[in-house]
């Protein structure tokens, strides 16, 4: 079995049963893009947009830097964060919050 | 071509969540130089064939995007000419003095419609390519990653596009290259392309509800193998790839777009065209948008529309 199976974690996004393996060190949204897997909208993926956004309902995690423009200080304490930045440590069960807004001029 | 009044773009200050992350990114993958660093924490950087000390400043802060795009004047008679200008278009101008960015002399600085901030300047030192003026080689050694030449544009998205259009066409003399329409009846303006000199664009702006967004600052490269190239630095790196690489329609250019670390778009792209002012302002609709923006499949990427810092 190859090493980094052994520190995998289970994500669950919970509206949809979709889940998806991530790696020890991964970013969720990473490990959901790297096999093909949808359920949360994929953006900048390096924290600057915002469209990843998820609440974490179950599980720990630690996060990178993310703007302050879509994950305030209080929501960050509440457990909001963005995908692309969010390491999990342990199965997580999530929530999508984030979604493709276009707001350019309606084509 | 005698070129008079504004001349380039000078200079973009780039917010970034993470410095050291950004520096990674901006020197060692895109091939940037680092020419300075200030009190307050900033950081200076040029493409290596791009004469004057820096044209890109990473600031660290909260959230990213972009504090402000510049371009240089030919003289300070059109500098003071300009800014009479702007503050008879109704803009707030503000001067600030020498060296409040290092190597640069002073700054105009002003809003626009869109909320952006933008600068005019006269003087910048001096730094040269590194090649000298006399028997130069051709390119320096030691350039890193994807080796890009220059800053050369920026693609904003901002809601009142047409004051826009007025305060670059009107009072700094830009003109329109290209612009897509839109609306019921064809008669919304949607993109505008402007140019101050002989590229395609210069700056860019795309229709959108919020103010003062920034969707890229690109990056020049010689070749399509060279945009190829840069796409393997962003595999290799596992740097986040938007779309490409690619041809856009409009403006014809060959491209990638892609974050840095802190979700601001970047672009590298080869070949446009010149532009001569005698030129028609090309025109795209918007039932041909797809093609215009990414001309090989024809089709809009939800993302290009939606995400900007």
């Amino acid at each position: 079995m190859l090493s980094y199976l052994n520190t995998a974690f289970t994500i669950s996004i919970g509206e949809t049963g979709t889940s998806f393996t991530c790696r020890s060190g991964e970013m969720l949204l990473a490990a959901m893009t790297r096999l093909g897997k949808k359920g949360i909208p994929v953006g900048c993926r390096s924290g600057g947009c915002g469209v990843c956004k998820v609440h974490i309902q179950q599980g720990e995690y630690v996060t990178g830097k993310m703007s302050r423009a879509h994950v305030s200080v209080a929501e960050e304490k509440q457990g909001y964060a963005l995908a692309c930045r969010c390491q999990p440590q342990s199965d997580l069960i999530i929530q999508v919050i984030g979604q493709m807004r276009r707001i350019t001029h309606d084509l | 071509m005698p070129m008079t009044g504004v001349l380039r773009p000078g200079h973009i200050q780039l917010r970034v969540l993470d410095m050291d992350a950004s520096l990674t990114h901006y020197v060692d993958r895109i091939g940037l130089l680092e020419t300075d660093r200030d009190d307050q924490g900033r950081v200076y950087l040029k493409g290596w064939d791009e004469p004057d000390w820096f044209s890109v400043v990473l600031r660290e802060a909260d959230e990213p995007g972009m504090d402000f795009m510049a371009f240089k004047v030919d003289s300070t008679e059109t500098l003071n000419k300009l800014e009479q200008g702007l503050r008879d278009f109704g803009c707030k101008v503000e001067r600030l003095p020498a060296g409040e960015l290092k190597h640069c002399g002073e700054r105009v600085q002003f809003d626009s419609p869109t909320g952006h901030l933008f600068e005019l300047y006269v003087d910048k030192d001096y730094k040269g390519n590194g090649l000298g003026d006399i028997n130069p080689h051709p390119w320096p050694e030691g350039l890193k990653g994807m080796k890009v030449q220059r800053f050369d544009h920026c693609l904003l998205y901002g809601d009142d596009l047409d004051g826009f259009v007025e305060l670059f066409t009107k009072v700094l003399g830009f003109q329109e290259a290209e612009k897509v329409m839109g609306g019921p009846d064809g008669q919304l303006k949607i993109g505008t392309f402007l140019t101050c000199g002989m590229k395609a664009h210069d700056v860019a702006l795309i229709r959108h509800e919020e103010k003062n967004k920034l969707h890229h600052a690109s990056f020049l490269l010689r070749t399509w193998e060279e945009v190829l190239h840069a796409a393997d630095i962003m595999g290799r790196y596992k740097i986040p790839i938007d779309i490409g690489p690619t041809r856009h329609g409009i403006t014809r250019g060959r491209t990638i777009y892609f974050f840095d670390p802190s979700g601001n778009r970047n672009e590298t792209f080869c070949d446009s065209y010149d532009w001569y002012p005698d030129f028609n302002t090309i025109v795209w609709t918007e039932d041909e948008l797809g093609g215009a923006i990414f001309y090989h499949d024809q089709q809009l990427n939800e993302r290009f529309l939606t995400v900007v810092t």
